[in-house]
């Protein structure tokens, strides 16, 4: 089970979080000039590494904000959460 | 050697202690033809297929660990074709054609067993979109038959099919032709069939990079040395993003791990395959008396091969709801395996940007079924340097143009397909 550190609540069961995915999409500001490439980069392509990993999840039971985990996709181990307006700590 | 009723009698005059071994395990040699990376399923039909469909036997296949080790070990060998979209029909009805010949043509027995696969409909509006699936495959010419709850009950007396039940069911949709397989088996068939033709398999060789030059593959470093190939077909599920980034690619997927277990083993008692989308949950029973289940994918990004409680305890509780007489059974041991998840929910094979270099991936929680069908059709991608008729829609620039194949209509959720 995972043990994840929400910022606001502190750390609570998963079964009481949404996956959110990858934290690094950012929606683009120009979408009418964006090439279909572009575009879809936004839409489909995602970070996947082995190992630290900047995702979002939705503290959906409890006080309902999204925030951000570095977590070790290799060992499930949580190495950071934040805020969304804060930057995560640097980690592997 | 040819397995036949004669081979087993001759070798057991010597107390079977003279079979030789299924396939060679040589030492890589240069250069290839063709190198698939990957020694699943996917790879080995693959190679399989090259050298019988289009005459390629200097090919090699390249294996990082040991032959379906990976997810050709570790799925729950569910074959079926009960797709609504054109370009997944058509190809995974394919496979499933290759599946009901592939023990004579591998002389190797798969234990292919069309048992049926019954999805389960708990809604008037899962029933209705059942009977629209149903259709559209009949239309595309594969078997489907909607059942009402009368007809559920009898083929499956297990179910709990009254109203008052915790899932009630209204009815199903039954593929009777769809059924399951010994994965191993595939594995070691496929293996040994590609190896008679020449095909050398290299387990223990882990490919650390892949050489590119001027835009067109080169070969791959691996653990056991460098190996030049003109062509190079990608066949690593679950670790698909890991191995194309060796050639500078980014691909539409994340890697999420799917969880299966087993029950203690009981006498035969379950003798079709039952699923259900809305609880989340499928059941089927091995030959050797596990009942072997499964749900959704644990829902996060992950390549550890093992997942989490909650899943275990959700696939546990479908079963006792759906089948209340198992609720005294054992669970034996649980594992986890390693899901390439595309933004579509459909696979990706074909050619990319790079020169002979070939990709085959993308398999979310289906590839298993596809095994022979997706090493047909990545075989005559790499021969003929274009797609079979049958893969032409499953293009990595698919995203980019908006020909997205999404059989469920998710949308780019990877743990929603």
């Amino acid at each position: 089970m995972l043990l994840i550190i929400c910022p606001w609540c502190g750390p609570r069961d998963q079964t009481e979080f949404t996956y959110g995915g990858d934290a690094n999409v950012k929606r683009p500001a120009n979408p009418d000039t964006l090439t279909d490439e572009a575009w879809a980069n936004y839409v489909f392509i995602r970070e996947n590494p082995r190992g630290a990993h900047a995702e979002l999840w939705h503290h959906h039971a409890s006080c309902r904000r999204w925030f951000k985990v570095r977590r070790n996709t290799m060992t499930h181990e949580i190495l950071a959460t934040a805020k969304l307006d804060e930057e995560l700590p640097a980690g592997t | 050697m040819k397995y036949s009723i004669f081979s087993l009698a001759r070798n057991a005059v010597s107390y079977h202690e003279n079979w030789s071994a299924a396939w060679r395990s040589p030492d890589p040699k240069p250069a290839y033809d063709v190198v698939i990376i990957g020694g699943g399923g996917h790879g080995l039909a693959t190679a399989y297929y090259l050298a019988k469909e289009h005459g390629l036997n200097n090919v090699a296949v390249v294996e990082k660990g040991w032959l379906g080790g990976g997810n050709t070990g570790r799925n729950t060998t569910i074959v079926r074709s009960n797709y609504l979209l054109e370009a997944n029909a058509h190809f995974y009805e394919h496979s499933l054609k290759l599946w009901e010949g592939l023990s004579q043509d591998l002389n190797f027995n798969v234990m292919f067993s069309q048992r049926g696969v019954l999805n389960l409909a708990h809604t008037p509006a899962e029933l209705d979109a059942f009977s629209r699936r149903g259709n559209a495959m009949r239309l595309n010419g594969i078997d489907a038959e909607l059942l009402l709850r009368d007809q559920v009950r009898r083929m499956v007396p297990l179910l709990d099919c009254s109203p008052a039940a915790r899932y009630p069911i209204l009815g199903g949709l039954l593929q009777p032709r769809g059924g399951n397989a010994r994965h191993d088996a595939v594995a070691w068939g496929l293996a040994r069939a590609a190896d008679a033709r020449g095909v050398d398999i290299i387990q223990n060789c882990e490919v650390t990079s892949i050489r590119v030059r001027a835009g067109r593959v080169e070969g791959v470093e691996t653990t056991r040395g460098y190996i030049a190939a003109k062509k190079v077909g990608i066949a690593v599920a679950g670790h698909s993003s890991h191995v194309a980034a060796m050639a500078g690619l980014r691909l539409p997927i994340e890697s999420h791990v799917l969880q299966a277990l087993v029950s203690e083993p009981v006498k035969p008692i379950l003798d079709t395959v039952v699923s259900s989308g809305a609880v989340h949950f499928y059941v089927s029973q091995s030959d050797k008396g596990e009942l072997v289940m499964g749900g959704d994918i644990d829902g996060y990004n992950s390549y550890a091969q093992r997942g989490n409680f909650p899943i275990i305890e959700h696939v546990v509780g479908a079963l006792v709801a759906l089948f209340p007489c198992f609720s005294r059974l054992r669970m034996m041991r649980c594992w986890g395996g390693v899901m390439d998840m595309t933004l579509d929910g459909s696979p990706i094979i074909g050619k990319t940007p790079i020169g002979g270099l070939y990709f085959d991936g993308g398999w979310c929680y289906g590839g298993f079924k596809a095994t022979p069908g997706s090493g047909w059709v990545f075989a005559h991608t790499i021969a003929q340097d274009r797609p079979h008729r049958l893969n032409e829609a499953f293009t990595l620039d698919r995203f980019a143009a908006g020909r997205t194949i999404d059989d469920k209509g998710m949308g780019p959720y990877a743990w929603a397909h």
